[in-house]
């Protein structure tokens, strides 16, 4: 059993404290979350979790049943991370006087990135893109010096298999 | 009809079946209270809310109905977390409504407010704030369906003020105006797994039932007893499940677990087929989980998904209702038996020897206790003994949390679901008292006894109060022995006899007193030869409260005993039953 990150997208309530019964049930089992994005759906009445966790596989299905439990949430599927989409969006703001500001737009550019904000001596990027190249990109800036960092945390969606999603769906629904 | 946002409650009470509701009144509840006047639910004024929590409870366990709370907000509420929890725990249905301060208030540190749902979030199946009248009716209903269906459980209603004041038109939902789209518990076992389950128990050379709390949750004792009869499968119930089979009935094995007898214990960790019915794999049972019943493979069923695989993988997991489940394993435990060839088939060689195996475990550690020397003070296990003799079979049998709950567990004999009424999760002393009432007023044909500790006992004894004034005639037996008992048991035995705050006194406070001015009967029995005369005079009252002082001997000690984190195989079974089995002749000892 591996500990690796898993990706659980959850369908809940769009109700007053959903968000607080999630928390709770993962800081009461000892539960840890490593992201966590919250945001409405195309349908009013839900909104979609989705919620990456480090853990071992025995104790993933611990947290999907138990999630599954809280009676405001309708529905979970466990993506695969190799059979999703996973994306992520930083803001970051570095240094970049006119020694550096050259390199700096280069990575940029390279990454894909783009520039939002300008300063006499920073530059506010935004880049979206897989968590993994966000990490290489945060490392790169770290050596000119990052003054402000904001990561969004994931969202994902199933990848896309001659028209149909492949969703491990895991809503506790049991053999 | 318009009707107030309290009216609208009330009459949602009575619409799902209430008859009683325990409770006690305050600021941000008043509102509610005015109609229960007009209405035909039966309030009971308890003296402190845990107590309408726990009465609550055991109401709910002698009568399988949810119980019913009602209490203000800020300190109301919190003082009933505890029953919530122990609810929680032992899977209870129980409904509680909880005033608040006015939507508009909320937020504010308002007088009495409390964050009520944030706080209970963790101890109820489901809670609800109430934002608009109009939902009352949907909302009680809702409610009471998540409590009593899939686990039962308890859930909380937090009603603020002004909504109880504001007017909406009433209604009654039925099912399908319900909002719980995330809400459906499964019930039905699946075909397959109960295939391969049946498969499994006719295979078995060495199975054990393990029957838990569920069994009784899903009134599935006679399935069970069908099953077992069917398979001559042995059964343990846990703590739980006491009960749910008779401990008459020859198959019954009693209690496992930490305090369970050698049979019950030993049966398990030899078994190749563990069949668990609405149990759990609570630490209490399984002691080191890593040698509990190493050589079995395991049938679990249960109706919540995430008891499978949470402590111990299932060789077959069960999503279902205990009592659909049970049943259709006997069918196709049948099918695959033939009806003709059913007595023999059961008879076959490791069949026969497991039986005989386990009937020289019954035969050679029985449950016996020192009975020479009461000189300092009573035998509790002769207590229960005696008290168990002296009434009716379906007498429900109510405890606290200690020595005497132990004892109580092993030493009395439940004949049907539904008699034993005790706090095993969260284990909550000064559960007995509100709880044996709770269970009288819901059995009110029932004797209804409680055995509590001098510990427990004063934890909530202000409910004899109420049950003096409700006119609820409830029967307590105090172990007493001036000690926290099952603490100082673990300070002998685990810390070299270093007694650190357990002792408590046998005569402050003075019981009978205490009890008298409550309104109640004291009686007190300093010696063996008093027991059964002081039960048969409390039996004989029937029109209040009668509390027993029963001055126990203090060094008697829980056996036998699983030290806590060791495998049920160093099973202690202390000196009593030790003395006994080296009492055997040789040639009596069964090998
Ligand atoms: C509310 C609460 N506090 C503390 C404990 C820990 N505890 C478990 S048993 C026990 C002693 C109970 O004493 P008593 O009621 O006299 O019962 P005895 O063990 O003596 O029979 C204690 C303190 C508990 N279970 N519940
Ligand atoms: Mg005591």
């Amino acid at each position: 059993m591996s500990q690796r990150h898993h990706v659980l997208s959850v369908l809940v309530e769009n109700k007053a404290g959903v968000l607080a019964r999630v928390a709770a049930l993962f800081s009461r089992r000892g539960f840890n979350i490593y992201t966590l994005v919250a945001a409405p759906t195309d349908d009013p009445r839900f909104s979609r979790l989705t919620v990456v966790v480090d853990v071992e596989s025995s104790t993933l299905e611990q947290i999907t049943k138990q999630l599954f439990k809280l009676i405001n949430v309708v529905k979970i599927s466990e993506l695969d991370p190799d059979e999703a989409i996973e994306r992520e969006l930083a803001l970051l703001t570095v240094q970049a006087d006119v020694n550096t500001r050259s390199q700096v737009i280069e990575l940029v550019s390279v990454f894909e990135g783009k520039i939002v904000d300008v300063g006499s001596d920073q530059l506010t990027i935004m880049l979206a893109g897989e968590p993994s190249k966000l990490d290489g990109f945060e490392q790169l800036m770290r050596g000119f010096g990052i003054i402000d960092l904001q990561r969004s945390g994931r969202v994902a969606l199933a990848k896309l298999e001659i028209g149909r999603p492949k969703l491990h769906s895991v809503t506790g629904q049991a053999n | 009809m318009k009707l107030t946002g309290a009216q609208a409650l009330i009459r949602s009470l009575e619409s799902c079946g209430t008859e009683v509701v325990f409770g006690l009144p305050g600021g941000a509840i008043l509102p509610v209270y005015d109609p229960i006047i007009d209405s035909s639910l039966r309030h009971i004024l308890v003296r402190h809310e845990q107590g309408a929590g726990h009465a609550a409870e055991g109401y709910a366990h002698a009568t399988g109905r949810p119980g019913v709370a009602m209490v203000t907000s800020g300190p109301g509420a919190t003082n009933i977390v505890t029953a919530l929890a122990d609810a929680y725990m032992d899977s209870i249905p129980m409904v509680c409504i909880t005033g608040q301060v006015p939507v508009g208030a909320i937020g504010t540190d308002a007088f009495q407010e409390s964050d009520t749902t944030g706080i209970t979030m963790s101890v109820t199946k489901h809670n609800w704030l109430v934002t608009s009248a109009q939902d009352i009716p949907r909302i009680v209903a809702e409610a009471f369906h998540v409590a009593t269906t899939g686990r039962p459980g308890p859930v909380l209603i937090d009603l603020p003020k002004d909504i109880s004041n504001s007017e909406m038109e009433w209604y009654w939902p039925d099912e399908s105006d319900f909002d719980l789209p995330g809400y459906k518990p499964n019930l039905r076992p699946h075909p397959r797994m109960i295939t391969q389950a049946a498969k499994m128990i006719v295979q078995a050379q060495r199975p054990v039932i393990y029957a838990g709390g569920g069994v009784i949750k899903a009134r599935a004792s006679e399935a069970l007893l069908e099953l077992a009869q069917l398979t001559k499968i042995p059964v343990v119930t846990t703590l739980m499940a006491r009960g749910a089979i008779s401990d008459d009935h020859p198959l019954c094995l009693g209690m496992p677990g930490m305090h369970g007898n050698y049979t019950a214990v030993t049966s398990i960790q030899q078994c190749d087929l563990l069949i668990c019915l609405g149990a759990r794999f609570d630490d209490r049972v399984t002691g080191k989980i890593s040698a509990f019943a190493p050589k079995a493979k395991v049938i679990h069923v249960d109706v919540d998904p995430a008891e499978l695989g949470k402590v111990r993988v299932a060789e077959i997991p069960i999503v279902a209702d205990c009592k659909l489940a049970i049943e259709e394993l006997t069918k196709a435990v049948t099918a695959l038996v033939g009806a003709s060839s059913k007595e023999d088939f059961w008879a076959s060689k490791p069949r026969l020897e497991w039986a005989e195996q386990i009937a020289t475990w019954q035969h050679n550690y029985p449950m016996v206790y020192d009975k020479s020397d009461d000189s300092s003070g009573v035998k509790p296990q002769a207590v229960i003994e005696t008290l168990r003799s002296l009434t009716p079979d379906d007498t429900i049998l109510v405890s606290g949390v200690g020595q005497h709950q132990m004892w109580a567990s092993q030493y009395w004999k439940f004949r049907h679901p539904n008699t034993w009424v005790n706090s095993g999760g969260l284990g909550t002393m000064g559960f007995a008292v509100p709880a044996a009432l709770g269970a009288k007023v819901g059995r009110p044909d029932r004797m209804v006894w409680a055995i509590d500790g001098d510990g427990c006992f004063q934890m909530t004894a202000q409910e004899i109060v109420t049950a003096t004034m409700e006119q609820i005639p409830i029967k307590i037996a105090i172990l007493n022995n001036a000690y926290l008992g099952m603490v100082r048991q673990w300070q002998e035995m685990f810390y070299e006899e270093r007694y650190s705050e357990v002792y408590l006194s046998p005569d402050l406070p003075d019981y009978v007193k205490w009890t008298e001015a409550m309104g109640g009967v004291g009686l007190k029995v300093e010696s063996s030869d008093e027991i059964e005369n002081t039960i048969d005079k409390a039996n004989s009252i029937n029109d209040r409260p009668v509390v027993i002082d029963f001055r126990i001997d203090a060094t008697e000690k829980v056996f036998p005993m699983v030290p806590a984190g060791h495998s049920n195989d160093d099973i202690v079974v202390g000196p009593a039953i030790e003395a006994y089995f080296n009492s055997l002749s040789k040639k009596d000892i069964k090998q």
